[in-house]
């Protein structure tokens, strides 16, 4: 029944067996008693509410506008952590995820503008959605990711594998993020990964979308480094990676 | 144990909640059969008798219990104006919304059935698979929800977007897809479907949060539900069922299509009586099943759900991907009639 199936829609579906290789989830951690500051609580009925105006407020009157990047660490994606949380546990929609990832991407757009040192200053982040034509996935992984300081490259979706390749490699990308709804999209990221990992093994590619929830193997099929099945989950890679690749 | 019955007796006596003589397996097949007649994907789905000729010979070559006079979702996206684009490996997928800005809403006209090549095609398919069938095999079709068309009219951000804007422009989507899916959705009992599943993915609690659904599709679903001619199924396209079943059977639907993410037997036993469970092999992961996973698999689900009747074994998502080999396919069939006879026990 194809298309907007799920996008099904569980491109978000976290899967923990599948994550035991690369989890950023801290050795230790445990979710269900994570401390939440007064602000951060609040923060985070706001987005679930997507309240954007009260969201914003609760920003300005909690961060230093002379620290974003302390704004973006204590609260923002703390906050979007978890809404991530809440969405795994079947709290929330993907829908409050999508909002909260927009909300939050305009509040740091604010704080930290695109092309600002404080943001750029990682290995160039890429993003794409192969061969599918849904974008809803990548949007928010995009958004949860410039929330998170990140300068984000998007190639846009439909694009071939072929083309992803060459694209990446041209632009000397370091971690590259792909997308796919379908089985056949998912399938052909094979043939993308293998002619960046030819021309630039230091390449990390992260994929995500129904399919690899669904098949909990076939991200290593497709030769990635790691899956992320939720926004957060991406977030976490990417900033586990920027530590690791070279510029 | 029971008598044999035809397909159309052993679906119609599960959805009784009453046990037939074994559990019915709905292969929903919707790109198989262009392999079967030698065609590209796009070749198949241009000619109803394609695909009438297709889903006769894989009904026949699995043991399916039923006909599937469907092509693809993005099928009524065309209807609206939206492009399709066609690949060779996989469902076609819709490209280029017809609704750009929300304004369009206002422009958008709702398409007339019968001025549509491509609805007039899946009518026909339909036709002759009920021809095929002479009342012993059901004929299954779908229509997507009023709800979830958009995904495909304007893109799911802008849709999003719309929802959460609280314009008036959403209200004027949905009395315009509701006509159409009425009208759609009745054309297919008029020329022959037993059945059409809801197809409504942003019903599922995975998607659109209850509060909302609530507010908005669930009161969708009932004013199309109770307009539509004939029995109706709710899909969520591989999202869970099982928070949601709550408000599911309040929409008039009689059965309901589950994820494979969800507990199979706490929504039989949340459905049992009201609504017939379908589900809910995981499609994606067939491709590389052995004959035991897939008996194994098989197996898990009807032990789970068989009881007592009002359960059809069937993918979680409504298509196989055209990936899955006909040995899994074989296999699947072999399972059912090992471990689906009544009784069970």
């Amino acid at each position: 029944m194809g298309k907007i199936s799920v996008l099904i829609f569980n491109y978000y579906k976290i899967n923990l067996l599948s994550m035991r290789d690369f989890s950023a989830h801290g050795e230790g951690a445990d979710d269900n008693k994570r401390l939440i500051s007064p602000d951060l609580d609040s923060m985070v009925d706001a987005l679930r509410s997507v309240d954007r105006v009260h969201a914003d407020r609760i920003v300005k009157e909690s961060c230093n506008s002379d620290s974003p990047v302390l704004c973006l660490e204590k609260l923002i994606v703390p906050a979007l952590e978890e809404i991530g949380r809440l969405w795994e546990s079947g709290e929330l929609a993907l829908s409050q995820v999508y909002m909260s990832g927009r909300i939050c991407e305009e509040i740091v757009d604010t704080m930290l503008p695109p092309k600002d040192p404080q943001r750029t200053s990682h290995p160039k982040i890429g993003i794409a959605v192969i061969e599918d034509h849904h974008t809803l996935g990548k949007r928010i992984v995009a958004s949860v990711l410039r929330a998170g300081g990140y300068e984000i490259t998007d190639y846009g979706h439909g694009i071939s594998a072929a083309d992803l390749a060459e694209t990446v490699i041209r632009d000397k990308v370091k971690i590259m993020l792909i997308s796919a709804l379908m089985l056949p999209a998912a399938l052909s990221i094979k043939e993308a990964a293998a002619m960046i990992k030819e021309q630039q093994p230091d390449t990390v590619i992260i994929v995500g979308g129904a399919p690899f929830s669904f098949d909990s193997m076939l991200w290593k099929d497709v030769g990635a480094d790691a899956m992320g099945l939720s926004a957060i989950e991406s977030l976490e890679l990417v900033r586990r990676y920027t530590g690791e690749v070279k510029e | 144990m029971s008598e044999y019955m035809t397909p159309m007796q052993r679906t119609l006596k599960t959805m009784e909640f009453c046990e037939p003589d074994r559990v019915p397996l709905f292969l929903l097949l919707t790109m198989h059969g262009a392999k079967e007649l030698g065609l590209s994907i796009k070749n198949y789905f241009s000619e109803p008798e394609y695909v009438a000729e297709g889903q006769v010979r894989l009904q026949k070559k699995f043991g399916s219990d039923c006909y599937f006079g469907f092509t693809y979702a993005a099928l009524e996206a065309e209807a609206w104006g939206s492009d399709v684009i066609f690949i060779d490996n996989g469902p076609p997928n819709a490209g280029r919304p017809v609704i750009r800005e929300p304004e369009d809403i206002e422009k958008i006209q709702v398409p007339e059935i019968s001025e549509c090549p491509c609805l007039q095609n899946t009518l026909s398919i339909v036709e002759r698979l009920n021809k095929a069938a002479d009342g012993n095999i059901p004929v299954i079709s779908a229509a997507v929800s009023p709800f979830s068309l958009p995904v495909m009219q304007m893109g799911f951000e802008g849709y999003l977007d719309l929802i959460y804007s609280g314009s008036p422009l959403f209200d004027k989507l949905m009395k315009k897809n509701e006509q159409f899916c009425i009208s759609w959705a009745n054309a297919l009992f008029d020329a022959g479907a037993t059945a059409v599943a809801y197809f409504d993915p942003l019903a599922s609690p995975d998607i659109i949060d209850s509060e909302l659904f609530r507010r908005t599709g669930l009161l969708t679903a009932k004013r199309v539900i109770s307009k539509v001619k004939g029995p109706m199924a709710m899909h969520l396209a591989s999202g869970r069922a099982l928070p949601a079943i709550g408000d599911i059977s309040e929409t008039g639907c009689t059965g309901v299509a589950v994820s494979a993410f969800d507990d199979l037997a706490a929504v039989k036993e949340a459905c049992y009586g009201k609504i017939t469970v379908m589900g809910n092999l995981n499609g994606v992961e067939m491709r590389r099943w052995t004959d035991d996973v897939a008996e194994a698999k098989v197996k898990e689900a009807i032990s789970a759900a068989g009881h007592g009747g009002g359960f059809i074994l069937t993918d979680n998502h409504g298509e196989i991907p055209y990936q899955v080999p006909d040995s899994v396919l074989y296999a699947i069939g072999k399972a059912v009639r090992k471990w689906g006879q009544y009784p069970l026990d």
